[in-house]
């Protein structure tokens, strides 16, 4: 009987998680005739490739382009300011180190929206709005929480040994951090890129409040101004939204622990 | 001592002036704006004293925005954690036969918010989408409903989706805390003639309480913070039958310009959103130190 109910959830959340994946990628090779006569779950009669051509003959690429832009420039500032940061609690006692710990732990809850207005309103000021520079700021500062988090916990368990043996060579707080600590800090910074990159890849609010024109918006503001041009116009839609989650969808493939295993970052600490 | 903290100060001064600027100095300046009448856009302001905040504890619409705020965390513990839960045993003890499914299983958090939230709403469409037809096909055309345009479903319509988006989440969690406990209890409670189901209730959950609490309070945050999907897939409406705190703020905001009673919506969203992490954090803490 309970083997019933669990067999039962388990094709059912393969069908529930499957199945609109399945409408989306095929529906974007319908026409928008067939869409209209046959029903959704029939497969189309003629595969077209015509809204794939549409979408590719836009800005799409460009926003494809946008979007790895500014994840790879802000994911590698996360990196290098958070892996700095995460060294110094880890590895040196200094006065305050608690409570500049304790900002870092309070930024992990604090809701974007409670920023947004200031951080419009400094964006305008600085002459930044609607240009890719205006979200690599709040896209750092707004990651760097649980990236200080995670990497301080990671660094913590380095052993001490090996900090002084290094120490004996003469070597001082920067050349242990470059020489000793960021090596064995590899899976640490894996993690921690691999969760941003996913965040900031999907990231909506900033980019929607601090960018406005086509030539500046990232892949998910993309999605955003198709749907709102196309809105009849769904088969388009479904191969904009196929051809955006292509990405993911290969690399999760590809490396299914490792993305699973970075996204679960936000929640390491159990 | 003095030059380790120096050297400490200069480690961190990059990712602080970060968090200063985009972090810290940004919530300060949004409490002090909420005590101001502002469109944003002239140069001067006009203080409002506690104007804002008295129109905000009069606000109908706020505090229903924070009552969908709230049907959102419990509806979204309630159904994401225990269906993750029992996927997630699933997949622990159905071994090879499920790792097909596996792969599929994890697909919904793999798309972006936006994707996700424009994808259901062609699925909900009344005439082209997926669920309205299907319903019709297998007879049960009366309860083919205006999923998002009804404002008596519309909230519960983007739940289901926040929870389609969310439960593989959970799942992975909970899989990983079960992977984690050793092979040897399984044995010791199969010799003493445990069955499954025994052996999940006594053994298995009992040791997943530290990270049931984690999902808790990650649901509980998240929840209250919601945004994306909401706005993509109804924008608070119809008539602010799905309206959240965060839609709210943003519409007064940035479409009718009310920076200052924005800044206050902003800050009582804080405000609750603090209070609730250090009152999941004081629980947490209390039931550690019990164990």
């Amino acid at each position: 009987m309970r083997r019933t109910i669990l067999m039962l959830l388990a094709v059912a959340w393969l069908l529930a998680a499957g199945l609109p994946y399945y409408f989306m990628v095929q529906s974007g090779f319908k026409t928008q005739f067939e869409l209209l006569s046959s029903p959704f779950w029939a497969l189309p009669k003629e595969w077209t490739l015509q809204n794939y051509r549409t979408v590719l003959a836009g800005t799409f690429l460009h926003s494809l382009f946008n979007s790895l832009l500014v994840v790879s420039i802000s994911v590698l500032l996360i990196l290098i300011t958070a892996s700095m940061a995460a060294y110094a609690f880890s590895r040196i006692q200094f006065r305050f180190s608690r409570p500049l710990f304790a900002i870092v732990v309070a930024g992990l809850v604090i809701p974007v929206h409670v920023t947004l207005i200031p951080v419009y309103l400094l964006t305008t000021k600085l002459g930044i709005y609607d240009t890719l520079w205006a979200l690599i700021g709040p896209y750092v500062a707004f990651n760097l929480p649980i990236s200080v988090f995670v990497l301080t916990e990671f660094m913590r368990e380095i052993p001490r040994e090996l900090e002084e043996a290094a120490k004996m060579d003469g070597a001082g707080p920067i050349g242990i951090f470059l020489r000793v600590i960021l090596p064995l800090s590899g899976p640490g910074l894996a993690t921690v890129g691999i969760y941003n990159a996913v965040a900031l890849w999907n990231e909506f609010v900033f980019a929607y409040v601090l960018t406005s024109s086509p030539a500046r918006r990232t892949l998910p503001l993309a999605i955003w101004d198709y749907q709102g041009q196309y809105s009849a116009n769904i088969p388009l839609i479904m191969s904009v939204l196929s051809l955006s989650a292509l990405p993911l969808i290969l690399i999760y493939i590809v490396a299914q622990e490792r993305v699973t295993g970075g996204m679960m970052a936000g929640a390491i600490k159990g | 001592m003095k030059t380790q903290s120096k050297t400490a100060f200069l480690f961190l001064l990059p990712a602080f002036a970060f968090l200063i600027v985009f972090v810290v100095w940004p919530v300060l300046y949004s409490i002090n704006l909420s005590f101001y009448d502002w469109n944003g856009i002239t140069a001067s302001r006009h203080f409002a004293g506690l104007g804002n905040w008295r129109s905000l504890l009069a606000d109908e619409i706020f505090w229903r925005a924070l009552r969908n705020n709230v049907a959102i965390v419990i509806l979204s513990i309630a159904i994401q954690l225990p269906i993750a839960m029992g996927l997630a045993v699933l997949i622990h003890r159905g071994g090879r036969a499920l790792k097909i499914f596996k792969v599929v299983y994890y697909f919904p958090m793999l798309m972006s918010t936006v994707a996700v939230g424009v994808l259901f709403k062609a699925v909900y469409d009344l005439q082209f989408g997926a669920i309205n037809p299907m319903l019709e096909a297998i007879g049960l055309q009366q309860l083919a409903l205006d999923w998002l345009g009804d404002a008596r479903y519309s909230l519960y319509s983007v739940i289901a989706v926040i929870c389609w988006q969310f439960i593989p989440f959970y799942m992975i969690l909970f899989l990983a805390r079960l992977v984690s406990i050793p092979s040897e209890l399984r044995e010791a409670a199969a010799i003493d003639g445990a069955t499954g189901s025994q052996y999940f209730w006594r053994i298995e959950l009992p040791l997943m309480r530290g990270i049931v609490g984690t999902a808790i309070t990650l649901s509980l945050i998240g929840s209250l913070k919601y945004f994306d999907l909401i706005w993509v897939m109804t924008e608070g409406g119809p008539s602010h039958a799905s309206e959240l705190m965060a839609t709210y703020m943003y519409k007064q905001a940035f479409s009718s310009f009310r920076m200052g009673y924005g800044s206050a919506i902003a800050t009582a969203m804080f405000t609750i959103v603090m209070i609730t992490a250090l009152a999941a954090m004081a629980v947490g803490q209390r039931r550690r130190a019990e164990a």
